[in-house]
């Protein structure tokens, strides 16, 4: 799909041949939306990556130093300190990591699992179909944070079971968008003509199915990502996520709850943080389902 | 339409019975030894084995869990090992409160979501329209116990207009209510907004217009009548971020309902009033959900018509 490639005349009327890919980023360019979304992310990740070489764990973020507690935002301390004299800004910035890892990570167990599940169920049809979905449904019917809360009560809480709990709720919103879109391409010509040249099953998906089922694939998962730093947040601030003392942004806010009324700024700069994230996460979302659109091409 | 009532109902025996055996399998893997608890650090091995002979915990998975459910049928889920009080009564004590703040929050989101995506619609395109979507924007990525935590730090400690927590009296139910209601006032402002312009270039509003409609009734018994349909879908597919959201604030909030019920019950380790609520949390929703779908139909005759069909 990538490969094919499209012809565009220029104001010069030269032509300019484009592959999808480039016609699909060019148009993303041109929503400001996206682009501030995608600046932001890009910072954001710079940000995570930096942040080690920055401040150190043991030490800034996770060592106490009661001498400097509940100090305000000031030039030594960008952001303030908490109830144990750690940095926020450091706090913050390593907090990122969590998030991140987190968001991204769930996500993509739950597309790997959502694609298979969804894409068997889309294209065998039948019984399979039947089996899957009323599994998918059956998780539908229990609201994403019990789904989690039962997965974290088995399993225990730590960063991994946060991972895998949250990337149930990512998986069955996969199978579902995968479902559908298969089914819209299952009975195209090509896909009858790889069955007439032999290819096996698990190839005419992996290779002529799936490539044409992208677009609602990338705009789901960089919609899902967002959701998922949310859950994930909203399960660290219920304590049923990042155990402490690790700086996610959703255990920062549960930690300065209890400060809200002398150091309102504990409460208000993590959940700044979540918010611009997720924001970000949208913007891009929403850009790349308006560029990948085929109904907007010129 | 009755026939299709009951055999829906039919339909959810089979989703509920799976659903509770999966909370169920998955709580007991995690439960702690009941008769350990019951007895005390200093029980013998004898009795902790009594213990768990009298109250059927040797029996096979299977049977304990007929019997749970059997026991769920007649409103006996058990009692709670920790606080010793009753599963299901506890339940169906808290489950009005939580009712009442989705409630709230439901009209709260629709009260301003719905003319304010119909004014965005109406002027598309223009700064007003823009502003509308900045404010749907933001409530989709902001986390809803976050904006618990700001209007609790406003409205609460800076100017004392609301109670910063607990249950006393419609004040408090209007910061609980507006942090769970913006996320979905977000989405169906969204959903208004593309449904209003769905319909607005359509020829019947052309036609009511050249009958001499004001534009007030053309915009809302000829427009908005017919883009009811894809918001109340909006809604009905919610159910589950009302019920994550009323989680979250009712922890924000002190509110005494089913997600406080469950986080403290979590903190306490309590595991039979946590399967509990879970598992009759999905019940409520199974139920709500039916009670969308029968929804929809009083909306739409033509619903009503193929369900008659159906039926």
């Amino acid at each position: 799909m990538a490969k094919k490639a499209n012809t565009v005349s220029t104001n010069n009327d030269v032509i300019k041949s484009r592959s999808q890919f480039q016609e699909v980023f060019h148009r993303l360019l041109k929503n400001k939306g996206a682009v501030i979304g995608m600046i932001f992310l890009l910072v954001l990740v710079i940000i995570a990556l930096i942040s080690p070489l920055a401040f150190d764990y043991e030490t800034q973020v996770i060592g106490q130093n009661m001498a400097d507690r509940l100090q305000g935002p000031s030039a030594a301390h960008w952001f303030g300190t908490d109830e144990y004299g750690r940095d926020l800004f450091a706090r913050i910035m390593w907090g990122s990591r969590y998030s991140l890892i987190i968001g991204f990570g769930a996500v993509t167990i739950g597309l790997v699992v959502g694609t298979i599940l969804g894409a068997i169920a889309g294209f065998k049809g039948g019984i399979w179909d039947q089996l899957i979905m009323r599994f998918i449904d059956i998780f539908y019917s229990i609201p994403n944070i019990m789904i989690a809360v039962v997965i974290v009560s088995v399993l225990g809480t730590s960063t991994v079971n946060l991972v895998i709990a949250l990337s149930f709720s990512a998986a069955t919103g996969f199978c579902r968008v995968v479902r559908a879109a298969v089914m819209t391409v299952r009975d195209q010509e090509y896909v009858e003509s790889s069955y007439a040249m032999g290819l096996p099953t698990w190839k005419i998906i992996a290779k002529h199915i799936l490539p044409n089922c992208l677009s609602p694939i990338i705009v789901q998962y960089t919609l899902q990502v967002g959701t998922t730093i949310i859950s994930a947040s909203s399960l660290s601030f219920l304590g049923i996520g990042v155990p402490a003392p690790a700086p996610e942004w959703g255990a920062l806010l549960s930690g300065g709850r209890s400060r809200m009324r002398d150091a309102s700024y504990l409460c208000v700069l993590p959940g700044l943080a979540i918010l611009f994230t997720v924001l970000a996460l949208n913007l891009l979302g929403d850009g790349l389902r308006d560029a990948l659109d085929p109904k907007l091409k010129k | 339409m009755i026939k299709y009532i009951v055999k829906r109902l039919l339909q959810l025996i089979p989703v509920i019975i799976v659903t509770s055996f999966l909370i169920y399998w998955a709580m007991n893997l995690t439960s702690g030894d009941p008769a350990l608890l019951i007895a005390g650090d200093k029980a013998t091995p004898e009795m902790l084995e009594q213990i768990r002979e009298e109250m059927g915990l040797n029996d096979p998975f299977l049977v304990r869990y007929g019997r749970y459910m059997l026991g769920m049928i007649q409103g006996d889920m058990g009692e709670s090992y920790i606080t010793g009080k009753d599963v299901f009564q506890t339940f169906m004590e808290t489950l009005p409160n939580t009712l009442m703040l989705g409630g709230a929050a439901v009209l709260i989101a629709v009260i301003i979501a719905l003319p304010l995506g119909i004014y965005t619609a109406i002027h598309q395109s223009t700064w007003k329209d823009n502003v509308g979507m900045v404010f749907a924007l933001f409530g989709t990525a902001m986390p809803n116990f976050w904006l618990g935590l700001m209007l609790i730090l406003l409205f609460s400690l800076k100017l004392g207009w609301f109670p910063s927590g607990g249950k006393a009296g419609f004040s408090s139910v209007v910061l609980p209510a507006v942090t769970v209601g913006y996320g979905l006032a977000a989405l169906i402002m969204r959903t208004t907004r593309s449904s209003m312009l769905d319909v607005i270039r359509q020829d019947y509003m052309t036609t009511a217009r050249a009958k001499g409609c004001s534009e007030r009734q053309v915009i809302f018994r000829h427009g908005l009548k017919n883009a009811l349909i894809p918001i109340i879908t909006a809604i009905g597919m919610q159910i589950s971020m009302i019920m994550t959201g009323s989680v979250l604030a009712e922890t924000v909030f002190s509110w005494p309902g089913i997600g406080r019920l469950v986080n403290d019950s979590i903190a306490r380790r309590d595991n039979e009033m946590v399967t509990g609520a879970i598992i009759m949390c999905s019940i409520c929703m199974c139920l709500i959900n039916l009670v969308v779908d029968l929804v929809y139909a009083f909306f739409d005759p033509r619903i009503k018509a193929q369900y008659a069909k159906k039926g």
